[in-house]
């Protein structure tokens, strides 16, 4: 099986406090990765430093066997969701998947200026994948609107859509289901087993253990910048360590994280 | 009454070029969050190239195309120097352009001395009911008038329009996406510097050129910019030519020597303005 990401002993820190410390974990092609932990636990600067938005210290990242640590974040390949509404204000929601394309259209400044029928070519296919990314999300009959006035739970979709336009080997997603209301994360849940049934490779970081629970296949738990914890959601569930780490009980209050972990 | 549209029209021709500059303006701040002062400069190199070649036999539309080319090519060698390299504040790289808009003028005296340039345009009159004008300006008006629907066109519907208009919006995610912000920064430069090339080829027929005439645009320029927070083409646009035709007007009926004076209080007026209903000016001009 190929192995789509390989982080390899990354470390990152801040005034001289680990933030991540020799974190590896790999992610075969196809799955869907959840990666947990309490507040503070390194999880978004893990995230960071596999997306390209921070700069590793040490350690190694690689996409299907290609160093990529010490590329800028637009040129890793890599598609990205973010917990905050990071839409593009006054554009359409077509336009904003549109932008999606960048990374892979090949008519530059030149073509469109002069336009091309090199320019008029891709501008019809970058159209059409942006529908098909649309309707893969949902989004199809809000096209037209502006991209700022939809819902948060749909400005998500929309930045999902808008990474699928890339067409990226690997999907980051950021705390896809926060401060969003019960329809919505089902939804979410429905468009992300669709995507994982599609075959694309992804990593989710995220806070709330029994929406991972349901969706990954495997999780790697976090805490204090370190792994503690790697397997099938019911081998992390059982796992002592995590339970400690994650809710703050210790094994011999059992009264406790059955009522937690085990959902 | 013929006074009026007269001086409505030659107004609205000085006030293109004032938009002209003024989107140029805005198409580098929108994307890069810097005011670029050497902006005016690019429409004086343009336009003193464009003499230059135009006395050298080169036939017209040629010897512009040239002048507008070298606007561009100093927009992007003013966008390397001010923000090429990474991590460059947009406060550091606008005192980057202010020298480069200094050092300019030396190389403008020594290549073209002090001493103002002119070249023909459209020559003729244009009668608009009973009014003559220069038919210059209705030239003017119609560049101008094809350029903003172009860049409207463009900016919407072309992929490294969108990747500009995306960068402007949100940078962080613009870079995930796959857009190498720095290259879209040095492209708006270059499209700050053809319109701003544009601007001092349309308008030098009618009002010549020298080496310090960039004040005058960027004032105006900017005066036109700030109306629209230094975002907005649109709005630049429509500023522009109010600004002109004001000025016009105001020079029409008496008080000539006052041009600049009514730019820059309008100019103030609308920065009070803005910084009273949403906060310190600099947010704008950052």
């Amino acid at each position: 099986m190929t192995v789509e990401l390989a982080v390899g002993n990354v470390s990152r820190a801040f005034g001289g406090v680990y933030a991540v410390r020799d974190v590896s974990l790999t992610v075969p092609a196809g799955e869907l990765r959840a990666v947990i932990g309490p507040n503070g636990a390194g999880k978004s600067t893990l995230f960071a430093l596999i997306g390209g938005q921070l700069a590793v210290d040490a350690g190694t990242v690689a996409l299907d066997g290609v160093r990529v640590e010490r590329r800028p974040a637009h040129r890793r390949g890599i598609g990205v969701v973010f917990q905050a509404a990071r839409v593009f204000h006054g554009m359409t929601v077509r336009e904003n998947v549109m932008v999606g394309a960048h990374a892979i259209t090949r008519a530059g400044f030149l073509a469109a200026a002069l336009r091309l029928p090199r320019h008029h070519r891709d501008e019809r296919r970058i159209r059409e994948q942006a529908m098909v990314c649309l309707d893969r999300t949902g989004l199809a009959d809000w096209a037209d609107r502006p991209a700022e006035e939809l819902p948060l739970g749909r400005q998500r979709s929309l930045q999902l859509a808008r990474a699928l336009c890339g067409e990226p080997r690997l999907l980051l997603l950021d705390e896809p289901a926060s401060g969003l209301r019960a329809g919505e994360r089902e939804l979410l849940s429905d468009l992300i087993t669709r995507l994982r049934a599609e075959g694309l490779t992804m990593l989710l970081v995220e806070h709330d253990v029994a929406f991972v629970m349901r969706l990954a296949d495997r999780i790697t738990v976090l805490d204090l910048g370190r792994v503690i914890a790697d397997g099938t959601p019911a081998e992390v569930r059982a796992n002592p360590k995590v339970q400690t780490a994650y809710l703050g009980v210790r094994p011999d209050e059992p009264h406790l994280h059955a009522r937690g972990v085990a959902e | 009454m013929s006074d009026l549209i007269g001086y409505l029209l030659t107004g609205l021709g000085i006030g293109a070029g004032f938009a002209l500059v003024g989107s140029g303006l805005v198409a580098i701040h929108r994307v890069t969050r810097v005011v670029n002062f050497a902006q005016g400069g690019f429409a004086v190199l343009a336009a003193l190239l464009t003499s230059t070649l135009l006395s050298a036999g080169l036939p017209h539309g040629v010897a512009e195309s040239g002048g507008v080319a070298l606007g561009a090519l100093a927009g992007l060698v003013v966008g390397v120097i001010a923000i090429g390299r990474p991590g460059t504040s947009p406060g550091t790289s606008l005192i980057v352009t202010l020298g480069l808009g200094v050092l300019a003028y030396a190389i403008e005296v020594l290549i073209w001395g002090d001493q103002p340039r002119s070249f023909p345009g459209l020559t003729g009159v244009a009668e608009v009911g009973d009014a003559r004008v220069p038919a210059h300006y209705l030239l003017i008006l119609a560049v101008t008038a094809v350029v903003f629907a172009l860049m409207a066109w463009f900016f919407a519907r072309t992929d490294p329009g969108r990747a500009l208009t995306a960068c402007a919006s949100n940078r962080y995610a613009a870079q995930v996406v796959g857009i190498d912000v720095r290259r879209m920064g040095l492209l708006a430069f270059t499209l700050g510097g053809a319109l701003g090339g544009l601007a001092g080829v349309l308008t030098t027929p009618v009002q010549q050129v020298t080496f310090d005439s960039d004040v005058t645009l960027i004032v105006n320029g900017f005066a036109a910019a700030i109306l629209g927070g230094l975002s907005r083409p649109m709005v630049t646009l429509a500023g522009g030519l109010l600004l002109g035709v004001t000025q016009t007007v105001v020079a029409g009926y008496g008080g000539g020597a006052y041009q600049l004076e009514v730019a820059l209080v309008l100019m103030l007026t609308v920065m009070i303005v803005q910084a009273a209903r949403t906060g310190p000016v600099p947010e704008a001009a950052r």
